[in-house]
């Protein structure tokens, strides 16, 4: 059961333009999702679906041409604190950043909501790290080459925390190097001497720095070997089991998000197909692009089968396809498809918390909802049916 | 779901195939520019030993992560690198590649597709030019007809369709898997017998990997080529096909059936490979439970570890592994691994493996 | 985005309908005057640019066309200022200023493009193959070029002028000679972070030969560059010029901007207050060396899109409030 206490950060109708001279590009368009405290949400797509620009709007970092038109991001945060006191409390926030929200007996909560668009640039600061840290794609290489590792995680928190002396700075570093997995005696090296494994450690160290509540990481393992990306993927579970923060983990290796997240987004065009859990995606997707990407990736075990991935290639932003942008790939596709725009609804009314964009579930144009097998039917079929490859 | 060919012949039994391209001990250093001229040369040791053979009508995978020397051996086989030792043998002959006649009509016969299909088209020409320049340079068409119409065949083939639309497009034009298709057509105007591929799908998109990697399947089928595919994802490589070879920093370790290498992997390296690649069938209700068999990283290659470089990282490490480096070990069934655990590569015998 | 159709049934090939296709070299070259209009007009400091050297190209065409007067022919009107028969006055052996000037900007604007173009040509040449190629090639060419690049230009070129005869193809090579090697460098580094480009490798596994990977795969991508470097090294050419004719360098009866304050120095234009004489030829080359620099910074923004200046579009009351 989901209650209202455990929800940390909710995003509701998101839309962001890329203002261009040429035409205006819908990177994100009527995104939706509700983070929960200590969950992992994977927000999986290919080029073009959105995601990174996601993120960015999120931390509200975009430039632009790119502007966040609509939308709200509502941030809940905890007021009080049962670690260290060093966190910066909600209540240090000037006062027109928050907004009362009223529950109930129409007594004001202890939480507060704030909505991330709406603050200004020193509330936005002040949110920034403590609250809400990221790490970017090839993050190793965002450290910055002529300092030591010890010397940009004590910048961090002489930045934001600037009532701590040098020693428990120092001491701070050396506790985040250690729950990461660094050896101390790295505190004094520079970039180039670590590997790159390392340094996406020394990355994750800094953005947890500040002991934040969400963690966004966008495609944070993709340039690593495999090996490494396991090991950080491991650490950074255990360092959620151990802080009890959340993450947003953006990735297109979807095979990589089932084994991590507890609840994964699906992205196709700038807007989300599918939610689901883990377990739901895995067993039983719903959208017919969820099928097609999940069965793109060759397996491990299993039989050896010819697998065909999904015709056709991820559309240009500029030329979104009519009604549902996926319809010209989708081996489903019937006549509803290119018309009208799927919503996000529940595929199957036993299950609600399993949505999906799909007119094959909208009981006004399809009257059986499809079962797994019978997308797995109509991609063998495609795949089959064509003379090519 | 068609099955893929399941009955896999291993290589020994079947002895009406020759290896079409052979490499057998390559070796290559790179010097690296000293501050110091006086000082001792260093060399960054990119490839110790790597033999490998390629037949027609098979695919083998090449898997190993960065620093494995994968790359440089398939640069070696395509003749941009020199190796520092070792042979290449071209249908039984052995090849001098330094020799410049010698290297023009061995690209003939063997062509190389490259990893990235953002940078490996030169912008400023069009698809047109890419595809007529093989063809000149290599004589198989006489005019500007016969070009014509061989680039359109080549487009049609690698389901670059409506062909006349694509001819005259420069690559910004193009999405990324069109590009990729548009380079292995460039390698197909050579018409080779080898294709090595170099990563070819890890900068796609993942929905329009399989799609490539069914083309090169279907060319391979059609053409009887002999593909060299390399890549650091293991699954891929047990799709696509029939025989694995596992390399670490620089040294093969392992080889065999593909099947057989990743259901069964017998080189502690291979099993490691494996306990970190991503399957989600292993997840468990709390989430990936997976723990790797060995930990540590990629050992330099200036100064690598002496013996089998896996030692450092291996939970079976025995002293005799920081000596030598163990010698190719028959494990029947057309696999092989060096790895002292199976035996020293002097005698046949086999013993039990370790758990997998 | 492209959908793959089925391919069309074997044995059915295409018939190609297309006009006799030019190889693309040639109908990249015909794209050219279209990039050039598009690339003058996009800004306004080119446009600018554009319009004073395009005026000044017309004049050195036309000009000499269009006013007949003799520039050499004396008269005997000395030093007389402005007037309806000589609309810049005369020299002090009679000669019309304003012929003189018309006839000198075709010397000046065509020797100096001219020999723009030749200095790129060299610097083009040793900054590829140097780049290319690398190991003992680049390594002399390289010395060559920072040896060119220490000694100092302009009193080298005057001495070099001074010993040879005189004349402008003289001028011309001199400054080819002192002016090739700056161009030469950054070609040569432009090349050589090319040359590991994933095109070349692709193209030398085809089987290329050196030369066409040279001046058919990596120079078409260098191409914005040498124009850049063309443009910056006209200005110095022109200014270099003007200045060894000044210092007399020049050959005298041939009619530039330089040999004119040449001459005006001589007469004492400038002490005696002869502003007619020694300010057109100035101004002419001051505007001539602005025009390019304008079209050189126009250049900078072309190629390097960041560096356009972003107008910012009106936002709407809506986007404002939710502006990032």
């Amino acid at each position: 059961m989901v209650t209202q206490d455990n929800i940390l950060l909710e995003v509701k109708n998101l839309n962001v333009d890329y203002l261009a001279s040429n035409g205006t590009v819908h990177a994100v368009t009527d995104v939706s999702f509700t983070l929960r405290r200590g969950e992992i949400l994977g927000l999986a797509g290919e080029s073009g679906s959105g995601k990174s620009t996601l993120a960015y709007a999120i931390t509200r970092l975009l430039r632009p041409p790119a502007q966040i038109t609509s939308g709200e991001i509502l941030y809940y945060p905890r007021a009080a604190r049962n670690q260290d006191d060093s966190r910066v409390t909600v209540t240090n926030l000037p006062k027109n950043g928050r907004r009362g929200f009223r529950r109930g007996k129409g007594q004001v909560r202890e939480d507060e909501v704030i909505d991330i668009l709406q603050l200004s640039s020193a509330q936005l600061r002040a949110i920034r790290w403590n609250d809400l840290a990221i790490v970017f794609q090839s993050a190793m290489n965002a450290l910055n080459p002529v300092m030591t590792v010890g010397a940009q995680i004590m910048d961090v928190l002489r930045t934001h925390r600037p009532d701590m002396g040098a020693d428990s700075r120092k001491q701070r570093a050396l506790e985040l190097l250690q729950l990461v997995g660094i050896a101390p005696d790295r505190l004094r090296s520079y970039p180039h001497e670590l590997s790159g494994g390392m340094r996406q450690r020394a990355i994750i160290a800094i953005a947890l720095a500040l002991s934040p509540e969400i963690l966004i990481m966008d495609e944070p393992t993709t340039a690593l070997d495999v090996v490494v990306q396991r090991e950080i993927l491991t650490e950074i579970m255990r360092l959620r089991e151990k802080l009890g923060f959340s993450v947003i983990f953006i990735t297109h290796d979807l095979s990589l998000l089932l084994e991590l997240a507890d609840h994964v987004a699906i992205m196709y065009a700038g807007r989300i197909v599918e939610k689901a859990t883990q377990r739901d995606l895995y067993l039983h997707p719903r959208h017919p692009y969820s099928y097609g990407l999940l069965h793109s990736f060759p397996t491990l075990h299993g039989p050896r089968e010819k697998m065909s991935g999904i015709p056709g290639s991820p559309p240009d932003l500029r030329n979104v396809p009519s009604g549902c942008a996926f319809h010209p790939r989708c081996p489903c596709a019937f006549d509803v498809c290119p018309k009208v725009l799927p919503v996000l609804q529940p595929a199957l009314a036993t299950n609600p918390e399993q949505v999906v964009a799909c007119h094959l579930y909208d009981p006004r144009y399809h009257a059986e909802p499809p079962t797994t097998e019978d997308l797995a039917k109509a991609y063998q079929a495609l795949a089959e049916g064509s003379t090519v490859s | 779901m068609k099955q893929l060919d399941s009955t896999i012949t291993p290589i020994d039994s079947d002895s009406s195939s020759q290896p079409i391209l052979e490499a057998e001990h390559l070796r290559k250093h790179f010097p690296l520019r000293n501050a110091n001229p006086f000082g001792q040369k260093k060399f960054v040791h990119a490839v110790e030993d790597a033999s490998i053979a390629l037949y027609p009508g098979r695919a083998t995978a090449l898997v190993g992560e960065s620093g494995s020397g994968k790359t440089t051996v398939a640069r070696m086989l395509a003749g941009l690198y020199a190796p520092t030792s070792g042979t290449i043998r071209f249908r039984g002959q052995p090849v001098r590649l330094l020799d410049r006649a010698v290297l023009s009509k061995y690209r003939r016969h063997v062509q190389l597709i490259l990893q990235d299909p953002f940078s490996s088209l030169n912008p400023v020409h069009d698809v047109r030019y890419h595809l007529a320049r093989p063809l000149r340079i290599h004589r198989h068409v006489r005019n500007k007809a016969e070009e014509t119409e061989q680039i359109l065949s080549l487009l049609n083939r690698v389901n670059l369709s409506p062909a006349e639309q694509f001819i005259q497009k420069y690559p910004h034009q193009l999405s990324g898997g069109q590009r990729q298709r548009i380079s292995i057509a460039r390698a197909l105007a050579v018409q080779p017998q080898v294709l090595l591929a170099d990563e070819p799908v890890s900068m796609l998109d993942v929905s329009i990997r399989l799609d490539v990697l069914n083309l090169l399947l279907r060319l391979k089928e059609e053409e009887h080529l002999a593909l060299l595919f390399i890549t650091h994802d293991i699954a891929s490589a047990r799709y696509f096909a029939e025989d694995t070879f596992v390399m670490y920093a620089g040294q093969m370790v392992e080889g065999g059936p593909s099947d057989e290498v990743i259901q069964r992997p017998k080189h502690p390296y291979t099993q490691l490979l494996i306990s970190a690649a991503p399957d989600p069938e292993r997840f468990s209700a709390e989430g990936s439970k997976t723990s790797l068999t060995a930990r540590g990283e990629i050992p330099s290659l200036i100064n690598p570890p002496t013996g089998c470089r896996f030692h450092p990282r291996c939970p079976h490490a025995m002293p005799v592994c920081s000596e030598r480096f163990p010698k190719r070990t028959d494990l029947g069934g057309g696999r092989w691994t060096h790895c002292f655990l199976y035996g020293n590569g002097d005698d046949k015998t086999e013993k039990t493996d370790t758990k997998s | 985005m492209q959908i793959q159709q089925a391919p069309q049934p074997a044995g059915a090939v295409a018939v190609v309908l297309m006009p006799e296709p030019k190889t693309p070299f040639y109908s990249r070259f015909l794209r050219i005057p279209f990039a050039i209009w598009r690339a003058m007009t996009i800004s306004r400091k080119v446009a600018v640019g554009s319009a004073i050297v395009g005026f000044f190209i017309l004049v050195g065409i036309f000009g000499p066309i269009i006013v007949r007067t003799d520039p050499n022919a004396t008269s005997n009107l000395f030093i007389a200022p402005p007037s309806p028969a000589h609309w810049l006055g005369t020299t002090v052996v009679g000669e019309d200023i304003f012929s003189q000037l018309v006839y000198g900007t075709r010397t000046s604007v065509f020797w100096g493009l001219g020999t723009g173009v030749l200095v790129t040509i060299v610097s083009v040449i040793v900054g590829l193959v140097g780049g290319y190629f690398g190991g003992w090639v680049d390594d002399v060419l390289t010395l060559l070029t920072n040896v060119s690049l220490v000694l100092p230009a302009l009193p080298l070129a005057i001495v070099l002028a001074a010993y040879f005869p005189r004349g402008p193809l003289t001028i011309s090579l001199v400054i080819v000679v002192t002016n090739w090697a700056w161009q030469a460098r950054v070609l040569r580094s432009q090349t050589l972070s090319m040359r590991s480009r994933e095109f070349v490798t692709a193209a030398r596994a085809t089987g290329e030969s050196t030369w066409r990977i040279i001046f058919f795969e990596i120079f078409p991508n260098e191409i914005g560059l040498v124009v850049a470097g063309f443009v910056s090294t006209t200005i110095y050419v022109v200014l270099t010029w003007a200045a060894l004719e000044f210092l007399g360098l020049g050959d005298g009866s041939i009619p530039s901007w330089g040999g004119m304050l040449y001459w005006a120095q001589q007469a004492g234009a400038l002490g005696g207050g002869l502003w007619w004489w020694f300010i057109p030829p100035g101004a002419c080359i001051a505007l001539l060396g602005a025009g390019l620099s304008l079209i050189n910074f126009g250049i900078d923004e072309i190629a390097d899109p960041r560096l356009r200046v972003e107008r910012p579009r009106k936002l709407t009351k809506a986007m404002k409030k939710a502006v990032a």
